[in-house]
């Protein structure tokens, strides 16, 4: 395995307060990263620094190698899809939505449009494409989302809990489906979530993140079965809930 | 009610007749209300914009004085322009004062504010994490604006009717600046004022008849062009 994106003394702040301190992380070519920790731990900050959506205050960014903190230009970022929590779509069709990222990136139409209409089929919402995003199920909506963000083929897909505002069999539904075109396509994603289940089902390496500081890495099941110090009450807190 | 009938039957004379002096001041009313609108619209969303989404010292106290200028009385719009044009004045020697230029620009004075505020407001309300997730798509800082300026579409064209309707309406400060000249700046409003103070009721009726006609027609129009159906 190659590393495709690689974080040193990484840093994020506000105002005076560090919300994000991290000294070294490394994604893998294929990996699925999950990143737990509880509210407010810098999660989703931590997203917005390696999509490079923010500047942080310190670090270097290596993307395949090549340090590119000072090339955190729109080409950079434009190898990268987000999609969060809330789907946060655009006031119109959801054929549009989905063809937004391409339409940015001045793909020809018809591209834009085979494009779309394959990737609307691998998230079974085809028959959704002439709707209005606002008439949209939260599910549906956030198929949308994600659909939206695997049309341009990101080299890393960032998900910032896309699936905790979802019902169990929607989001279990959802679950599946993105784990089989991640599968697929061989996308290298970083997935944060609160659920442990999730993290299970998706990730093959789990980080575990509190008060801005990364406490543990490793392959999921064993950082489940071996918590550190100072990861093993939030881990155990979990796992008692499971059992 | 009498009076009102013979007003509408009047206007309706007027205007079949074909009358070249009604002709001409609704047509000036129109030039000098769309133009003022206009450039109050070309101005103040990327200004209103800018206001609603940078950040920047000052940017308050911006906020604050354009949202008192949506209540500035036109009176005191038309006295700046008045001494801005005077021939003594800053601008004296383009000599616009009592032509329809003076008028086009107090009523950009008073427009330029609402539609600067209200799209502010518009832009202000967008959820930051939209901004977000816009840029996340692989938006440049011009497709950024682009997109969001859609998002609000339905606020800026309100900020624009709100923008047309004061102007419309307006009549201390084109009284003022243009003096109600007849064949040069006689709009609408500044002869309704006139024929009143005359007594010619039926013909005021009957030019308020006109200017409502027209109000109603434009913000309809505009109205429509909200309401149509969404697309990208
Ligand atoms: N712009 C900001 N200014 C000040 N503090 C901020 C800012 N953005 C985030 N924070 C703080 O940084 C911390 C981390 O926030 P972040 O949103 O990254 O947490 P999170 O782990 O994603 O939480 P959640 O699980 O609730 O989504 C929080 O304490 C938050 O209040
Ligand atoms: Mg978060």
């Amino acid at each position: 395995m190659t590393t495709l994106l690689m974080v040193k003394n990484l840093e994020v702040k506000a105002g005076k307060k560090t919300l994000l301190a991290v000294p070294l992380f490394e994604i893998q070519d294929g990996e699925v990263l999950g990143i737990m920790g509880p509210n407010g731990a810098g999660k989703s900050t931590f997203i917005k620094a390696l999509a490079l959506l923010e500047t942080p205050a310190h670090g270097a960014i290596f993307l395949k190698e090549k340090d590119i903190t000072n090339d955190l230009t729109l080409e950079m970022r434009r190898k990268f899809a987000v999609a969060m929590q809330q789907p946060l779509l655009l006031d119109t069709t959801v054929f549009n939505n989905v063809a937004v990222g391409l339409k940015l990136r001045k793909l020809p139409r018809q591209e834009v449009k085979s494009k779309v209409s394959a990737w609307l089929e691998k998230f079974q919402i085809s028959h959704l494409a002439k709707k209005q995003a606002s008439t949209l199920s939260g599910g549906e909506a956030q198929r949308v989302n994600l659909a939206r963000a695997m049309v341009v083929e990101p080299d890393i897909l960032f998900l910032d809990e896309p699936f905790s505002a979802l019902d169990f069999p929607t989001k279990a539904q959802l679950l599946k489906d993105i784990k089989s075109i991640i599968k697929q396509t061989d996308t290298t994603t970083v997935f944060v979530s609160h659920d442990l289940m999730e993290l299970r089902y998706l990730s093959d390496t789990l980080a575990i993140l509190m008060d801005g500081e990364l406490k543990q890495t490793g392959p999921t099941e064993e950082v489940l079965s071996s918590p550190n110090a100072s990861t093993a009450a939030f881990i155990n807190e979990w796992k008692s809930l499971l059992s | 009610m009498e009076l009102l009938l013979e007003g509408l039957k009047k206007a309706i004379e007027m205007i079949l007749s074909g009358d070249p002096e009604i002709l001409e001041i609704t047509l000036l009313t129109l030039r000098v209300s769309i133009t003022a609108v206009l450039v109050s619209t070309l101005i103040g969303i990327p200004a209103g914009m800018f206001l609603g989404l940078a950040r920047f010292p000052g940017r308050k106290l911006i906020l604050a004085i354009v949202n008192i200028g949506m209540g500035l009385p036109p009176v005191v719009a038309g006295l700046w322009i008045t001494l801005f044009l005077w021939r003594s004045g800053p601008l004296g020697e383009l000599s616009w004062l009592y032509t329809p230029t003076a008028i086009i620009m107090a009523q950009i004075l008073v427009s330029l504010p609402i539609v600067t505020a209200l799209t502010s407001t518009a832009f202000q309300q967008i959820n930051p994490k939209l901004i977000l997730q816009v840029k996340a798509l692989g938006a440049t800082k011009l497709q950024l604006f682009w997109i969001l300026m859609k998002e609000v579409k339905l606020a800026i064209l309100a900020a624009v009717i709100a923008g047309f309707g004061r102007v419309i309406a307006e009549v201390g400060a084109a009284m003022m600046v243009g003096g109600n000249i007849s064949g040069e700046t006689r709009i609408l409003t500044t002869s309704i004022v006139m024929e009143v103070s005359k007594g010619n009721f039926d013909i005021a009726l009957a030019l308020s008849f006109i200017l409502m006609t027209l109000a109603f027609i434009i913000t309809f129009s505009l109205t429509y062009l909200q309401q149509r159906k969404r697309s990208l």
